[in-house]
């Protein structure tokens, strides 16, 4: 499933990063690494962006990243 | 010229300010309207210049603060290169950290936040990881001078070229390393090698940096069209 769909409170495992060049880059860059744990802490009103734990920070991603990035749920 | 680079939160400009006595002013370096603080201290009747650069994830920037860091270590090449570490985090900090490593030779690692670090129950072996990626180790906890007196110290050796830095370099597979090394021989001619490293250089053209090409032609003053 998408990052975008792991509800708040849940924590996955990333098992793939879609898209290519600069884009998925940046996502590598910020520690969303296949094999990572990756959990939803807070998403704003909107739920765009939100808050995820990934490596010890809180990254917030804005939807067409989470849409990038696969989980498997734990 | 000494720069301090690090993911964000890390402890960077506590560090500046510790190394500085806080006697540091805003400074424009020359070529963009940027902004970075920087500010001076002695060590061993040496004047070291120091520039405090804001908190970035990469080295392939996504945001104006990161471009700042990006191209001050890219085309200001720094005398010495301190990346600031968050030591509880350190998987995360290494990301940055190798790729300072990929562009510039002189390189320290300041695992900085010793203490947070120990509190969560984290310990470092310092001696393995230095030894792991061939550039010194410095434990600091940058709010009460621990480790600082050593950083000083060790920044001094690598200037004074009393301590060997060899920083790790990662070879990607054959396929690329082909590239990089065809990419190479185009750039030679059109840049003088002391500007820029030409690997890391290579390395950018493959992932398609074009915003990079654009900071060349404007730091390096290049005519025209550059590559290939
Ligand atoms: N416990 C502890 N706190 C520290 C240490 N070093 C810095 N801090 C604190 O960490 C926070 C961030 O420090 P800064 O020096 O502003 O970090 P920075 O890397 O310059 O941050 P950016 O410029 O935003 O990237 C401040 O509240 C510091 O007081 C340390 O070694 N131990
Ligand atoms: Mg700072």
């Amino acid at each position: 499933m998408k990052l975008t769909e792991l509800a708040v409170g849940k924590s996955g495992v990333i098992t793939s990063v879609a898209g290519g060049g600069m884009q998925r880059r940046r996502l590598l860059d910020l520690g969303f690494i296949p094999g990572s744990r990756v959990e939803n802490v807070r998403c704003s009103p909107t739920g765009n962006p939100t808050a995820y734990l990934i490596k010890g920070t809180l990254i917030a991603l804005r939807r067409e990243e989470s849409d990038m990035l696969f989980v498997k749920m734990l | 010229m000494i720069a301090l680079v690090g993911n964000p939160n890390t402890g960077k400009s506590t560090i500046f300010n510790t190394l500085t006595g806080m006697r540091q002013y805003t400074g424009n370096w020359p070529g963009k309207t940027v902004l970075q603080t920087q500010g001076f201290y002695r060590f061993n009747n040496r004047h070291y210049k120091l520039v405090d650069l804001p908190g970035s994830y990469s080295l392939l920037p996504s945001s104006p603060d990161e471009e700042v860091a990006r191209d001050f270590i890219c085309f200001a090449r720094p005398d010495c290169t301190i990346v600031v570490a968050d030591a509880a985090c350190l998987e995360r900090n290494l990301n940055l950290a190798l790729q300072v490593m990929e562009i510039t030779p002189r390189v320290v690692l300041c695992l900085n936040l010793i203490d947070e670090a120990k509190r969560k129950g984290i310990s470092v072996d310092i001696l393995s990881l230095s030894k792991e990626l061939g550039v010194p180790v410095v434990p600091t906890v940058a709010l009460n001078n621990y480790g600082i007196e050593d950083l000083k110290k060790t920044i001094a050796a690598l200037v004074e070229g009393k301590l060997e830095c060899s920083p790790r370099r990662i070879e990607y597979d054959d396929e690329v390393e082909r590239l990089v090394e065809d990419i190479e021989s185009h750039i030679n001619p059109i840049i003088p090698r002391s500007l820029i490293n030409f690997r890391w250089l290579a390395l950018r053209i493959i992932d398609g940096d074009s915003k990079l090409l654009e900071a060349i032609r404007s730091y390096l003053h290049l005519e025209g069209e550059i590559l290939i």
